[in-house]
């Protein structure tokens, strides 16, 4: 358990170590081409984004110059520019409420769905969880013209209580599935006790079941978050009119990717897109291993 | 026990269920009945057309180009995408020989994996922004800047029809690897460790243990990728439409269904005529689906 924990580097070389190696050193000719083949893959990740990041310090003569430069100095009105100009700042703040919104609501409808379905035998339950359940298998592409009505006719199109409906309304289906299978696995003890000490469905939901779901809550909540900060395809549709003020910032940045070449301001677009990139970066680095298992966990049966 | 009981589920229920049943449910099922007619969003009335829309799509060059290079991501893509998680992943986990009777990863794994998965957190229209920049076709673009340095001319990788749609193809493999890394990671570490204790005894080398142990014990997990990665292979929209020349171009060369959908819909407002190619991408999706689980279906092995 804690081999897999700890991160001790310096145990791979054996060298240093006075014990009797009990196994042939692995680092062979294999060994080193490992580590050339996942050093290579780590620079083509890491490269992209270290490049943006750089190119937003940069002015349009050095980013047009040679790639691998670095910038000449370091300053940040680029990124000033990118903030007020070309409104990031208010895109950044537009998604951010949308998806506080949407999540919030898709985690508290979602586990009070599941959580009926999961605990209570009723008629029709059955038919409700297939119900759910088969909105996975549907690609969103086949609704779209549809949807658009159904909110336009709302009188929601353009607006962001439509963008925070439909995003929790598309959320619920895996929520709700992965969450009553949660639900499924936790003792029914506790629940009636408090049953039995006279605190009511509701209550014991809130103050008993919630509390002891929170691994499960916590992933689903992170899948819901990126799944939805990163959505491209509903914000164009639903936020398609003369609204740009209501931007998110998927929108944004690729509306902003085609004037940048009209204007000509291409310090301007590396800092948006270093604006956006950094702070989920800083995110995930912090919680790789909640987001990792959120995001795969729902891949693992 | 007992009071309150049906109250309180339908309290519960009602929400969500309206909620979903407007905006998911009734979308889908209008989208069967607009895809018979000919609504272009004028009338009130759509006139109902039958299957017409869908003998058109049998005639729609464009409609056919789409489906081409659903078949062509769908034959590459999954495939290169596991290979390297695959390998990666052995490499990450299992290769680093034993300690203390434990299978171990090759040294860093840790920070590999974390560097990895970073793409998955990276909305896929950003991704497409930053290749925009990375394939630009002079030598202001980043690898044909590199390419410049070893005296290679430029390669136009996206306003080059030949090679479009593969210039796409590296981007969803280059954001997708990270992520099937960290799930085949998830599957071999619950492989039982003595298993690969006693092959290693019986003198099974790496090749070995990887064909003969990880893989068969790895099945259920690849089955899933597979469908994972083939339900993204019919999707694409946002990099195709973000990334590539004219929206599908050079001359239709990258365009996915998807993304004629929501053109058909939305720029040139055939709505019923976009329905039915969302039906055609419905039933190819989930055909997909069908027959991949059928034609992968084993024996289970019980560890």
């Amino acid at each position: 358990m804690a081999a897999e924990t700890a991160y001790k580097p310096a145990t791979r070389s054996g060298a240093m170590h006075g014990r009797p190696k009990r196994r042939k050193n692995p680092l062979g000719a294999f060994g080193a081409l490992s580590h050339v083949a996942l050093l290579i893959w780590a620079i083509l990740i890491i490269g992209p984004i270290l490049w943006t990041f750089l190119a937003s310090f940069k002015t349009n003569a050095e980013i047009f110059g040679d790639p691998i430069t670095l910038p000449a100095s370091l300053g940040w009105d680029a990124w000033g520019r990118a903030w007020e100009k070309a409104h990031i700042g208010q895109y950044m703040i537009n998604t951010v409420f949308v998806v506080v919104c949407s999540t919030a609501a898709t985690m508290l409808l979602g586990s009070m769905a599941a959580y009926v379905l999961a605990r209570y035998a009723f008629p029709g339950n059955r038919a409700i969880y297939f119900l759910f359940v088969s909105g996975m298998t549907f690609p969103v592409f086949l609704a779209l013209v549809p949807l658009f009505f159904v909110v336009k006719n709302l009188g929601l199109i353009d607006t962001h209580l439509g963008v925070i409906l439909v995003y929790t309304a598309y959320s619920l289906p895996f929520t709700v599935f992965f969450l009553s299978a949660f639900f499924k696995t936790l003792p029914t003890s506790v629940a009636e006790a408090a049953m039995m000490d006279g605190c009511s469905h509701t209550r014991t939901f809130f103050q008993i079941m919630v509390p002891m779901a929170r691994p499960g809550l916590v992933s689903i909540t992170i899948f819901n978050v990126l799944g939805q900060w990163n959505q491209y395809l509903l914000p164009i549709v639903l936020l398609s009119g003369n609204v740009e003020n209501k931007w998110l910032i998927t929108q944004g940045i690729a509306n902003i990717s085609t004037s940048a070449g009209y204007e000509a301001d291409w310090p301007g677009l590396f800092a948006a897109l270093s604006m956006t990139i950094i702070p989920v970066m800083i995110i995930y680095i912090i919680f790789q291993r909640q987001i990792q298992s959120g995001l795969t966990s729902g891949a693992v049966k | 026990m007992r009071h309150g009981r049906y109250p309180f589920i339908v309290g519960f229920l009602a929400a969500p269920v309206i909620l979903y049943v407007v905006f998911v449910i009734s979308p889908y099922v209008q989208a069967f009945y607009i895809a018979l007619t000919n609504w272009k969003g004028i009338s009130a009335n759509p006139q109902f057309v039958g299957l017409e829309n869908f003998s058109r799509l049998l005639d729609d060059e464009v409609f056919w180009a789409a489906v081409r290079h659903h078949g062509l991501l769908l034959l590459v893509m999954p495939l290169v995408t596991i290979v390297i998680a695959l390998f990666f992943s052995f490499l990450l986990n299992l290769s680093g020989g034993q300690r203390g009777g434990q299978m171990t990863g090759i040294w860093g794994s840790k920070v590999y994996r974390v560097i990895f998965f970073m793409p998955q957190v990276l909305a896929v229209a950003i991704v497409g922004v930053l290749f925009q920049t990375i394939y630009r076709p002079d030598e202001t673009g980043v690898i044909n800047g590199l390419l410049g340095k070893v005296g290679i001319d430029p390669v136009g990788w996206l306003i080059e029809p030949d090679l479009a749609l593969w210039a796409i193809m590296g981007v969803v493999v280059w954001q997708a690897v990270g992520f099937y890394v960290v799930l085949f990671s998830a599957g071999m570490s619950s492989i039982p460790k003595d298993v690969f204790e006693a092959a290693a005894l019986d003198g099974a080398g790496r090749f070995t243990l990887f064909f003969k142990i990880t893989l068969p014990l790895l099945w259920d997990t690849m089955q899933v990728a597979w469908v994972y990665l083939g339900i993204a292979a019919f999707d694409c929209f946002a990099l195709v439409q973000v990334l590539s020349v004219d929206r599908g171009g050079p001359d239709n060369s990258t365009t996915v269904l998807p993304l004629e959908i929501w053109r058909t819909a939305f720029n040139f407002s055939k709505f019923g005529y976009a329905s039915a190619m969302g039906v055609a991408l419905f039933f190819m999706t989930i055909t997909f689906a069908a027959l991949t689980l059928r034609v992968t279906r084993r024996e289970r092995i019980e560890f």
